[in-house]
């Protein structure tokens, strides 16, 4: 395969991890939402919880992406 | 926008991503560096104190306020207490006033009745006696009225003097009936 | 269509030059002092007064204030309020960096993995350097939790000690792959809008598509600024949390 195809490719392939990273931000959020409806006197104190856990989540999709511009960019 | 980099230094850059540039790594953390080390200095010097010293004296006036404020209603309630105590204090001193002088009054009059009373009594037992005399007295004045009498009328059908003894019975006799 | 990398180019303003390495004064310089310049605006100016009843901008600088320390006292306690400085300084720093990144034309300090992996390394330093100096060789026992079997516990402490060496890379990583990402994503759906216009009639019509995704970014990229913001102030002090209460987790 032509190195330059398969770089693009790798970064493309790469990005897939941001897309499974939404996913779990998504299902953060998503719970968080459906516990804080259940009980809305309790969320206000575990909303920096969910967000601490979306940053983690997300922080690993940055990393896909980092790999991504690292493809791109600097191979 | 014209990247005129003084660099002769430089990788050649085919492009390239920026902020994977090394070479630009140097520049970047000492301008960082002054640029956050001078944001920290107005934070740590006057920023922060400041900002927290306004809170502190702000929070420090409401604390005081609300000690004033409770101060001032604990007096207004120690003063609300003491006027109550004062008033129960003067109501059950104008009770015990009030009982008295009624006792004293009771006490009066009961001992004034309880004397004209006796006086009363007194009176009508001596009347009494007067009048039990006065009758005895006048009963012993009809006997003696009905003895003369009996003399009379037996010396005026009879002529002749009636025996004073027989007289006498007779007319007792009579007066027992 | 224009390159949407060139939005990340480090341009001269001053060349300086120290032993031969290049430490020039860069327009990416200019907007660390801009932010420092508004932050200090923005904080100083409107408590001037000092007033025991604060106006609208007095507010709003004390509001920011309390906010951080409330998340400093929560996240680390009371004692953690003696990096209180540091942490508002960050903060404000990423805060102002991330907006003032977000004007047209103007450059995104936070854009840079250097800029955010210094700002990382300062807070795991400082965690380093006051666990050890305040709890000596007992902060090592952050790597080892109470209460494990003996036979797992060299498994958890290499855990543990990778997991702590990778909080700085992921603290920086994610905030300049958030800033780069969205602001990529911005000149990409810019570039659409541009390369349509030049083809006709239809195409200006179909322009105003990505201009409405344009729109849509930019306000998710002020949401991503904030909060990116204060995802790595939470974290921040989260691991300041680590240098003071080490065996607490």
């Amino acid at each position: 395969m032509d190195p330059v195809a398969a770089k693009f490719l790798g970064a493309g392939l790469a990005c897939l991890g941001m897309g499974l990273a939404a996913m779990g931000v998504g299902n953060i959020f998503g719970n968080f939402v459906a516990g804080a409806l259940r009980n809305p006197s309790a969320a206000a104190g575990q909303f920096t919880n969910a967000i601490v856990g979306a940053a983690l989540a997300e922080g690993l999709g940055i990393f896909a992406l980092v790999v991504a511009l690292v493809l791109l960019f600097v191979v | 926008m014209a990247t005129n980099t003084t660099t002769g230094t430089q990788v050649p850059s085919k492009g390239g991503f920026p902020a994977f540039k090394v070479e630009t790594f140097g520049s970047q953390l000492l301008w960082l560096a002054i640029a956050f080390g001078l944001l920290y200095y107005l934070m740590s010097r006057h920023i922060a104190p400041r900002i927290g010293g306004i809170l502190e004296e702000r929070s420090g006036r409401i604390a005081a306020d609300l000690a004033a404020a409770q101060s001032m209603k604990a007096e207004a309630d120690a003063a609300t207490a003491s006027y109550e105590k004062s008033l129960a204090e003067a109501r059950a001193n104008a009770q015990a006033i009030a009982a008295e002088t009624r006792a004293k009054i009771n006490g009066a009059s009961d001992s004034e009745r309880k004397s004209l009373e006796a006086k009363l009594a007194a009176d009508l037992s001596s009347s009494e006696a007067k009048i039990a005399e006065a009758r005895t007295a006048a009963m012993g004045n009809v006997r003696s009225i009905a003895v003369d009498a009996t003399h009379a009328i037996v010396e005026r059908l009879a002529g002749a003097k009636a025996e004073a003894a027989r007289v006498e019975a007779a007319v007792d006799a009579a007066l027992k009936h | 269509m224009a390159d949407p990398i060139k939005q990340f180019e480090l341009v001269h303003l001053v060349p300086l030059k120290i032993g031969g390495a290049d430490f020039g004064f860069t327009n990416s310089a200019l907007h660390m002092f801009i932010a420092v310049g508004v932050t200090a605006a923005f904080l100083l100016l409107t408590t001037t007064g000092r007033n025991l009843v604060p106006g609208r901008l007095q507010s709003m600088a004390e509001l920011s204030y309390e906010f951080i320390a409330g998340t400093v006292r929560q996240a680390a306690g009371t004692e953690g309020m003696k990096f209180f400085p540091l942490v508002f300084s960050i903060f404000m720093f990423v805060l102002f960096g991330n907006l003032i990144g977000m004007i047209p034309g103007a450059f995104t300090v936070t854009s840079h993995i250097i800029v955010t992996a210094a700002l990382a390394l300062l807070v795991i330093t400082t965690v380093i350097i006051y666990g050890i100096m305040k709890h000596g060789t007992h902060w090592f026992a952050l790597f080892a939790p109470a209460g494990l079997p003996k036979a797992i516990l060299p498994v958890i402490v290499v855990i543990e000690v990778i997991s702590f060496l990778s909080r700085p890379i992921s603290l920086s990583l994610r905030l300049f792959g958030n800033m780069t990402a969205g602001h990529i994503a911005l000149k990409v759906f810019a570039g659409f809008a541009v390369a349509m216009v030049g083809a006709g009639a239809v195409g200006i019509a179909g322009a105003t598509l990505p201009i409405f995704m344009i729109t849509a970014l930019t306000a998710f990229e002020f949401l991503v600024a904030v909060l990116q913001a204060y995802v790595f102030t939470i974290l921040t002090c989260i691991y300041l949390n680590d240098a003071l209460h080490p065996g607490h987790h």
